[in-house]
């Protein structure tokens, strides 16, 4: 018998304190059956990459309030390529204008879900995601 | 397997790819344990158990970075609960050991137990025989946050560590049975705290009241002291220290680190070690045999059979005993079963 779980990692990027929203976002995915490992605040793009690692996650979902997205975000890219998880779905949440996205696509972030996005479409779009990447 | 043998040079992502595989389960895994298991065996493994909030992971963090201190390298495995309605898990003790978190030598994996009772998850064994494999001489093992009943770690651990604080409990609390009894060594965490010296003194005293003969049953169920050995020829048994830590302030540490080693020592002085081992192999076979056992079971059962008969119990029809018995008679796996005809 064969234990299937989503494995998903949970991280504030950066030196942005808010963390009411992504507790949320936690908890709703707990709720829809998957496995979250909540690493908190203040995490650096190699904490980050380090965790997704070690605890072999299926998608990291990335908080981000700051507005430092564009520069962070792109080193936690490299460094899960550098690793070797460019397989890793990734999903960014929080303030991101509209006009970054399409960069943020580019370096290979899979979704960028702002503010109003329903808890069903985040756990939809981790659902979908990972199971059309297919890792072995 | 490609992946044992680069998880035994210590690759970190084979090692965390292979834990998952463990999780997984199936035959694969199997495959993979049975070819990583004779490298196991070398490493220590350190239990940390008690009440939820009473400061594991935060002194597990001050843990490893101890024995990183001492030039070790650490493995990690945090267990957290699996939501009985969703399956879902959140894992919040790597959040605990962010200080850690990059350090290179320290390995952290969360767990989720997955419906396991005790306080563990099925696959912790494994995940601890790969760390084993892969070469981490210090394996710290934290449970879920645990009541009374969560005695698995026991079983497991060399060493395990009950994790109390004050203001839980009075002297009557410290007397009744289950996780206080597996401690070797037990800690009155955030001692800064009112109440500190109150919960010591209780657990002092209840360790006063123990008897030595007490102890030396405690010994035997754990299954240490075995191949004969006179008990006349063991030293005394093994007092359990209590001591007072601050994890989050870093107090309390040096001295923990000092009680591990000597109950260590211990072991190996008074033989108990072998003993120890072979009531941990034993209760790791047990644990299997039950899990594939049901498994081969259930699978010899047709599910409309097990529904019909899970019917009849809900209408008073037949008792749980009898319907499993009637189960297993009819399935075949006995060998004096009735013919399926009859």
């Amino acid at each position: 018998m064969v234990d299937e779980k989503i494995r998903v990692l949970i991280a504030k990027l950066g030196l942005d304190g808010h963390d009411r929203g992504v507790k949320v976002v936690a908890r709703a995915l707990r709720d829809a059956g998957m496995e979250v490992i909540y690493t908190g605040l203040h995490q650096t793009p190699e904490m980050i990459a380090e965790a997704a690692l070690q605890e072999d996650v299926d998608a990291v979902g990335i908080s981000i309030l700051s507005g430092a997205h564009m520069v962070l975000v792109p080193r936690v890219m490299r460094l899960l390529k550098d690793c070797g998880l460019s397989d890793v779905v990734v999903f960014i949440g929080g303030i991101v204008p509209d006009a970054d996205v399409p960069a943020l696509l580019d370096v290979g972030v899979r979704g960028v879900y702002g503010p109003g996005t329903t808890l069903d479409a985040i756990v939809e779009a981790f659902r979908q995601e990972v199971a059309g990447s297919e890792r072995t | 397997m490609r992946i044992v043998e680069q998880a035994l040079k210590g690759d970190r992502r084979a090692i965390a790819r292979l834990i998952s595989l463990m999780e997984s389960g199936g035959p694969e895994a199997r495959q993979a344990l049975s070819r990583l298991y004779p490298h196991t065996g070398q490493a220590d493994v350190i239990g940390v158990t008690g009440a939820p909030g009473t400061g594991k992971s935060t002194l597990v963090n001050e843990l490893a970075k101890a024995y990183r201190h001492q030039g070790l390298t650490v493995g990690i495995v945090a267990v957290d609960p699996t939501s009985p309605f969703s399956g879902g898990a959140l894992l919040g003790d790597r959040i605990r050991m962010s200080e850690v978190a990059t350090v290179p030598g320290i390995f952290i994996r969360s767990m989720a137990s997955r419906g396991n009772l005790g306080g563990l998850a099925r696959a912790t064994a494994d995940a601890v025989h790969v760390l084993d494999a892969a070469g981490y001489p210090m394996i710290l093992v934290e449970t879920v946050g645990a009541g009374q009943s969560e005695v698995k770690i026991a079983g497991m651990a060399h060493t395990t560590i009950v994790v109390q604080m004050p203001a839980s409990g009075d002297g009557v609390q410290a007397i009744k049975a289950g996780i206080l009894e597996i401690a070797d060594i037990i800690l009155v965490n955030k001692a800064d705290l009112p109440g500190a010296e109150d919960a010591a003194q209780a657990l002092e005293a209840m360790l006063d009241l123990g008897s030595v003969r007490a102890e030396r049953l405690r010994d035997e169920l754990l299954g240490v002291g075995g191949s004969g050995a006179d008990a006349n020829d063991l030293p005394g048994p093994w007092r359990p220290p209590v001591l007072r830590t601050s994890a989050i302030r870093g107090e309390g540490i040096g001295d923990l680190v000092t009680a591990i080693e000597e109950h260590g020592q211990y072991q190996r002085d008074s033989g108990l070690k072998a003993g120890r081992d072979r009531k941990r192999a034993m209760a790791e076979l047990r644990h299997i045999l039950q899990s594939t056992l049901l498994e081969h079971l259930l699978r010899q059962i047709p599910e409309k059979g097990l529904e019909d008969t899970v019917e009849r119990i809900v209408v008073r029809e037949m008792d749980p005993h009898s319907a499993a018995q009637k189960l297993i008679a009819e399935s075949g796996l006995t060998r004096d079963s009735l013919c399926s005809c009859c």
